[in-house]
């Protein structure tokens, strides 16, 4: 083969390559969808942050609006840090919530943001006061199993002391 | 003592042929400038070892993208994930089948064809006449090969790749039924660009360095005869699929370890 088909063969082949990359990475990956971007940061402080993990989602209605930058603790108050990097062109008033959240029965955790009702908006930097720690099964079932428990405790104990009578 | 003599010379051939790679290795990096001044012969070897892999990589792609696509979802449907299907498909193509099955396919389908080559090149005292008219084998034979290679795996890669998460998608989203803004969502919001992608990308460049530098190594070192070349060829393949194997593992605890 002459000099001029093989460079055209080899130029097919590493355009084939790109188009595969741009494949990979806007339809299979997340560069279309929010990555990079003006974005800012807000904290939150959590008593217990469960499975979250960063990189997990920021929704507000179930959309994405932002993602887990990090996660530390707080030396003082040991509780859990998680720094927000929030897309700039979504604002949040500055009373407004945050919880952790499951997706679905075994999903994964995300933060759910609450907007509330103030004027003001939060500013880069903030700390959102009011939080919800994660839902830890563990201590959701004991819970229910001590009341389930006082419960019977507390019904027959009245009847068994009136048959020992 | 003579057990404690072939410990000792073992240990010492094998640390002799450590270092003969790196200088080897070393010589070749240095040629590469000189031989870049002519990039005709590293697209032809381009052409050589990518366009004509393209079949067989292609094809093994869309299978594995098929079985492991079927795999997958016999799995995860007992647990109501079967939307996942694409997710975990994607990620284990970008991250570790994509780059690894392709330089195992390259190893067998163009590193045995360089060692070959350049083993009978050798045998034929081609080489040797080169040294004769001045001219370096390693920069006018060794580097181009190289280069092409090291250019051409991770393309291939990428290939395998897409191919493999479209024949999945023919096999949930055609065959079985899954959905399909699911089965590309998922997708979307599992896999990251720089942490699954470009760390594949930089893993199949590793393997493109390893098995050109290895395929190209066997058949310079090879014995000029007949069954020198043919055991050349044979430890190219061996040889190249170990160590891509091994630094597989390496390059996986290194990238993926750090969360």
């Amino acid at each position: 083969m002459n000099r001029k088909g093989i460079e055209t063969l080899v130029g097919f082949f590493v355009l084939l390559g790109v188009a595969a990359l741009v494949f990979l990475a806007l339809k299979a990956a997340n560069l279309s969808s929010f990555s990079g971007g003006e974005t800012y940061t807000l904290s939150a402080k959590f008593d217990n942050i469960g499975g979250l993990k960063v990189r997990a989602p920021v929704r507000s209605a179930g959309v994405v609006v932002g993602r887990v930058a990090s996660i530390a603790l707080d030396a003082k108050t040991y509780q859990g840090v998680v720094r927000l990097d929030m897309q700039s062109s979504m604002q949040f008033p500055s009373d407004s919530s945050a919880r952790i959240l499951t997706s679905g029965l075994l999903g994964d955790q995300y933060i759910g943001i609450e907007a509330g009702a103030e004027d003001k908006m939060f500013a880069a930097g903030d700390v959102i006061k009011q939080t919800q720690s994660a839902i830890v099964l563990e201590s959701l079932i004991s819970q229910f199993l001590f009341s389930k428990a006082a419960d019977a405790g507390a019904s027959p104990a009245p009847a068994a002391s009136g048959a020992k009578k | 003592m003579g057990w404690l003599a072939a410990i000792g010379r073992y240990v010492i051939e094998s640390l002799r042929a450590l270092g003969h790679h790196a200088f080897f290795f070393w010589e070749l990096l240095r040629t590469l400038p000189t031989s870049l001044r002519r990039p005709f012969f590293s697209v032809a070897q381009v052409h050589a070892l990518g366009n004509l892999s393209l079949l067989v990589i292609l094809s093994s792609g869309l299978a594995v993208g098929f079985v492991l696509a079927l795999q997958t979802y016999y799995a995860l449907v007992t647990y109501g994930a079967a939307d996942s299907v694409g997710l975990v498909v994607n990620l284990s193509l970008v991250r570790e089948l994509g780059p690894v099955v392709t330089a195992l396919l390259f190893a067998g389908r163009a590193g045995t064809s360089l060692t070959a080559e350049i083993g009978l090149m050798k045998a034929g005292e081609q080489l040797a006449a080169m040294e004769l008219m001045a001219v370096d084998p390693k920069s006018r034979v060794l580097a181009p090969r190289f280069i092409g290679g090291v250019i051409a795996m991770p393309v291939l890669a990428l290939l395998f790749s897409a191919v493999g998460i479209l024949g999945a998608y023919v096999v949930g989203v055609l065959l079985i039924g899954l959905d399909p803004g699911n089965f590309w969502s998922a997708m979307e919001n599992g896999v990251d660009v720089r942490r699954d992608l470009g760390n594949g990308i930089i893993k199949s460049i590793v393997f493109g360095v390893i098995c050109s530098f290895v395929a190209v190594y066997q058949g310079f070192e090879a014995k000029a005869t007949p069954e020198g070349v043919a055991r050349a060829t044979t430890r190219t393949v061996v040889i190249s699929s170990l160590a891509v194997l091994a630094s597989d593992f390496l390059l996986t605890a290194l990238m993926f370890s750090a969360r």
